[in-house]
């Protein structure tokens, strides 16, 4: 018996029990007047899930244990299942008499689920660590992490003796986020300003939604303006004329349009940041004769400080791990260069380039890819958390 | 004894002129973002809004049986062996009959001319004809894909003198289609195959179309919509209802907050190694994609979800606890149903983050080529396992693409995409608007 | 004596809510004015008509005629910022910067240009701190933050703050609403000393406070300046029959 079919016996089972329980109920209502202690559907919930949720918890923990073991399916497992839930349902019916309070029972089954449902964040985390642990240590079984991490060449080959140097990579992407960021926080910064100290009711009212639209435009969108329209532009009015290049995907490209994809998220997060600075302290500023600005540059800005700083923090993690922006922008080439009109390339380029087309999961030049997944999740991790901190302490402070 | 104030005082002047340079920079910098987001939609637009027309050439096609069914018994599988190559060779030669019939002349080999017609246009024709087999024999006017080049002169993409120095086509190609223009044989039209067609090689960039890329972001919507909104609902009932304060709540707290900073792209290698790697579930699949974006999606549904639950006053549980329903009711009953507003706007909003996320989905390998429908169900591929592609992906899959004609198909798709975001997000803004409720 | 401020026919709005009736008022300088009344009265918002804190306040309108030493500062051609620099403020409940004291005091003298180098910012400082009584407390922890002091200290370093800019005239709008009655004490004793140097506003909401600190006295009933006088006067024999029963706790 495959595990599909154990799956379709064990929902014709939960019909069933939700029939029979209602039946039963029925007949109990009838046979005595006594009131029963919970409703008539409670107590068919009660034989659905009875049976249902311990039936395919032991479908999913055979075919975990399948898959474990590497051995064929027996149809034990799915057996098993089957018994589990028919049994589940029968105690369940066995058990509808007029004291039994089958609500609580629900309850604690519905709570099960619930509870269930919100480890499922926790599960998510310990994949992401797990598959990228694995690899890795396949990897540098294979790869010296000496060479992995302090090389300056990167030049797969898969007939072997491969560079994997992570170094070019790590300096492309830090180059292009720092660039994004160039652009991205003051202009993000100061439309945040702009928006929340100085812009009549109506212009904020159409000014944010616009700059919002940028923030739900998806990054592919972004990507293909780089290729199409920012890379040229720079190519022909910039970097061909200064004798900076001759390529239109570059460090520049890509870190512009970042930085545009960006704006909006600085500027929200700014904008948040500068409204729980208390209205007291502005009028304390004010009355003392101090112009708008400078309420803003020396008691405003300062005293949010330390949320704009874990709003940019935020947002170099968004720019370090960002994707398609860099696929199409920034280039293939790994490269160590000042020079921001040369193609460079990322982490997320070789994550992407070494994983799809033809991959042999056996090679390091696959395998690497994990590695270098790896790394980035370490460095988003580590900005992430600390960004949320600063942002929570300073959420505090106001409160 | 004192400034009067009726003066501004030049040290006052001076703080007054740096204030409105302050402010002079913050409208800069609305004006920056406000500029960047035209430039974007205009490139964008200008780019790929010529993808929705596409130009046609009607032709009188003669299908004479000895080529196409010699056995002359109409039996299917014997014609099915027929190839296009045949069919183009019974292309070009009706093309050039009806040149001769229009008595115009071209210093053009017949190979060259026979370039004006897509290369898709013989399977067009085969498949009419396997379809009605009665047609064999007889003569059929058909309107077919002018080649990609034809196609790029009529939207100005290629001018004579660029068909100077290609290889692909000739002014005197253009000429040819010009006087076959001037003759009511050529024509321009809304280009419904780009929305249904599935992709098309390298080589007909005029036939490729986002059938299969729309289809298969839909079901990835649907597997999406089917797991992550019960899951997240749940999860965030639990949070912020159930749950107790200690040490394993607040692991998942931080835990839900830093999945939504986690990089995209780190979702993609764990759906390679947990879904495809380690479950083995069918590469390129929606049900991987959708697998993967539920995982991504999750944190967004969860903390919009549990933002809409804090809304809800505490008094209405309390009327509901004070009328003796437990815990478990109060929820259920009324606080999930004065919050549903919020969750189903922090799932739309979810779901077009999803329907619009391309990195995760290259690395689980839906950036393959893919030409047949994926059907929902197969009983070998199961629910949702028969190799798709999504629409951000064929994006980029005709980024990648060396002929000039898949930018405007890329642009073209770009537009569907963004077309389909402005969709959810108007609903997500509706329900925000009418249900909203200020307590 | 000629007044300081003198206001003719002010009237406020806050949109369509009609805040300040017609209020007529003549406050001498060097001398400490009490505004007293009810809760919602208008007093904190003809206070801030004084120094135009009320523009920062989108829907806020003012008419009538307010002058300072004979200037109408509503003028179109006075600056706000130089008006605040001269009608100093402190505020109901201790607002310090998120800076040290030292920088909280030199805020006002930087921004206006007062002290030519720093050793003459150092006096001002000094100064300011010792004027409100917070010199001794505060002179060893001086790069500390403002925010680490008590209640009533950061009232004081507030004071400090607004005397540090030179001001002719000091507003206080309840001041001493937040602070505990031995920082009360502090406060109000200070308030009588600063009277040598400035003419001090004070709203109240507490009538043994007006009557302890202030020469002269206005009640507010409903936006309506219902009487003014001297304080003495005020609490011993008021005319208007609304003040009487305000003063005895009847309303209020």
């Amino acid at each position: 018996m495959s595990l599909t079919l154990a799956i379709f016996v064990i929902c014709t089972i939960a019909i069933t029990g939700w029939v029979s329980a209602l039946i039963r109920v029925r007949k109990l209502q009838h046979l005595q007047a006594a009131r029963l202690a919970a409703l008539p559907k409670q107590y068919a919930v009660n034989a659905v899930l009875s049976g249902f949720i311990p039936g395919i918890s032991v479908i999913l923990g055979s075919a975990l244990a399948l898959r474990f073991s590497g051995a064929a399916p027996s149809g034990f497992g799915a057996f098993c299942a089957v018994a589990v839930a028919a049994l589940g349902t029968v105690v369940a019916l066995a058990r509808i008499t007029p004291d039994f309070r089958a609500r609580v029972h629900v309850e604690s089954w519905i709570k099960t689920l619930l509870i269930i449902a919100s480890s499922i964040a926790i599960l998510t985390t310990v994949g992401i660590v797990l598959s990228m642990v694995f690899e890795s240590v396949n990897f540098f079984q294979q790869y010296g992490w000496t060479g992995f991490f302090f090389s300056a060449e990167w030049s797969p080959n898969f007939r072997g003796n491969s560079a994997l140097g992570i170094l070019p990579l790590l300096w492309g992407t830090l180059y292009i986020s720092f660039i994004a960021l160039l652009f991205a926080v003051p202009v993000g910064l100061f439309a945040a300003i702009y928006l929340s100290e100085y812009a009549s009711h109506r212009m904020r009212a159409w000014a944010k939604p616009v700059i919002e639209i940028l923030a739900g435009v998806p990054t592919i969108v972004y990507g293909l303006f780089a290729l199409i329209t920012v890379g040229p532009l720079l190519r022909d009015y910039f970097a061909a004329p200064m004798g900076l290049g001759q390529s239109a995907s570059s460090v520049m490209t890509a870190g512009l349009v970042m930085g545009i994809m960006l704006i909006p998220f600085v500027s929200s997060l700014s904008d948040d940041i500068i409204n729980a600075v208390p209205q007291a302290m502005r009028d304390g500023s004010y009355g003392l004769g101090a112009t708008q600005s400078e309420t803003i540059r020396q008691v405003v800005l300062p005293a949010a400080l330390p949320g704009i700083v874990g709003a940019i923090l935020l947002a170099a993690s968004r720019a370090i791990g960002e994707t398609m922006i860099v696929v199409l922008g920034a280039g293939a080439a790994a490269r160590l260069s000042l020079n921001p009109f040369e193609a460079m390339t990322t982490v997320t380029v070789k994550i992407v380039s070494q994983l799809t087309g033809d991959t042999d999961f056996a090679a390091p030049e696959t395998l690497v890819a994990f590695a270098l997944g790896l790394t980035l999740f370490v460095i988003t991790l580590g900005l992430n958390v600390f960004a949320l901190y600063i942002v929570r302490k300073y959420r505090e402070q106001y409160e | 004894m004192t400034r009067s104030l009726l003066n501004v005082d030049a040290r006052t002047a001076k703080r007054n002129a740096s204030e409105k340079r302050f402010r002079g920079y913050g409208l800069a910098a609305i004006f920056v973002a406000v500029l960047a987001l035209i430039m974007l939609m205009t490139s964008i637009l200008t780019a790929g809004l010529s993808a929705f027309q596409q130009t046609y050439i009607t032709i009188d096609v003669a299908l004479p049986e000895d080529q196409l069914d010699k056995s002359g018994v109409r039996d299917p599988a014997a014609m099915a062996k027929v190839t296009t190559i045949r069919y183009a060779k019974v292309l070009k030669q009706a093309l050039l009959a009806q040149l001769e019939a229009e008595g115009i002349t071209t210093t053009l080999s017949d190979k060259d001319v026979a370039k004006i017609l897509s290369k898709e246009a013989a399977a067009t024709v085969r498949s009419r004809v396997l379809a009605n087999p009665d047609l064999i024999g007889t003569t059929i006017r058909i309107e077919l894909l002018a080649s990609g080049r034809i196609d790029g002169f009529y939207k100005g993409r290629v001018t004579m003198a660029s068909a100077a120095l290609d290889g692909n086509t000739s002014p005197e190609a253009l000429q040819l289609v010009e006087q076959l223009a001037e003759r009511g044989w050529v024509e321009t039209k809304f280009n419904w195959a780009f929305l249904t067609a599935p992709d098309a090689s390298d080589q007909r960039p005029e036939a490729a179309g986002l059938g299969v890329a729309i289809l298969g972001s839909l079901y990835m919507m649907f597997v999406v919509l089917f797991l992550a909104l019960p899951i997240g609902v749940a999860a965030s009932v639990y949070l912020e209802e159930f749950a107790p304060k200690n040490r394993w709540t607040d692991i998942i707290e931080v835990n839900i907050a830093n999945l939504a900073a986690v990089p995209s792209i780190v979702y993609g290698i764990l759906g390679l190694a947990i879904f495809i790697n380690f479950a083995q579930l069918n590469q390129s699949s929606p049900l991987v994609g959708g697998l993967v974006l539920t995982l991504m999606t999750l944190p967004t549904i969860i903390i919009s979800t549990r933002a809409a639950l804090k809304s809800v006053p505490p008094s209405i549980r309390d009327a509901a606890l004070g009328v003796g329903a437990s815990k478990m009711q109060s929820v259920f009953h009324h606080v999930l149903p004065l919050a549903a507003p919020g969750i189903l706007t922090g799932t739309i909003i979810g779901l077009a983050q999803a329907l619009g996320e391309t990195a995760p989905l290259l690395l689980i390998g839906m950036v393959a080529f893919v030409r047949e429908y994926p059907a929902a169900y197969t009983s070998d591929a199961g629910l949702f396992g028969e190799a798709s592609t999504a629409l951000p992906v064929q994006v980029f899959n005709w980024t990648q693409r060396a002929d000039p004609a898949f930018v405007e198909r890329a642009s073209g798709a770009i537009i569907t995409l963004l077309v389909f975001l402005l969709f959810m997000n108007a609903i997500a803004i509706y329900l925000r608007r009418r249900f909203e409720r200020r307590w | 004596m000629t007044s300081k401020i003198s206001a003719q026919n002010v009237q406020v709005f806050y949109g369509d809510n009609h805040a300040i009736k017609d209020v007529n008022v003549e406050i001498a300088d060097h001398e400490v004015t009490a505004f007293i009344g009810p809760s919602g009265c208008g007093k904190s918002t003809f206070l801030r008509t004084i120094n135009r804190m009320n523009d920062t306040i989108d829907i806020c309108r003012v008419t009538g005629d307010i002058r300072i030493d004979g200037e109408d500062i509503y003028d179109p051609k006075v600056d706000p910022v130089q008006l605040r620099a001269k009608v100093g403020m402190v505020f109901q409940k201790p607002n310090p910067f998120p800076k040290s004291i030292y920088d909280n005091v030199a805020y006002g003298p930087k921004i206006h240009g007062l002290a030519q180098d720093k050793a003459a910012l150092d006096e001002i400082v000094e100064n300011a701190l010792r004027k409100a009584a917070l010199w001794n407390e505060a002179k060893d922890r001086l790069d500390a933050p403002g925010t680490g002091l008590s209640g009533g200290q950061q009232q004081r370093l507030c004071i400090a703050r607004a005397i540090a800019t030179a001001p002719e005239v000091l507003l206080m709008d309840e001041p001493c609403s937040a602070l505990d009655p031995i920082a009360t004490a502090q406060v109000e004793e200070l308030i009588d000393e600063l009277r040598q140097s400035f003419s001090v506003v004070i709203v109240t909401h507490s009538m043994q406070q007006a009557a302890r600190v202030s020469q002269k006295t206005a009640f507010f009933h409903l936006g309506n300046l219902v009487e003014f006088d001297d304080t003495d006067k005020i609490f011993t024999n008021p005319e208007d029959p609304r003040t009487e029963s305000y003063i005895s706790g009847r309303i209020g």
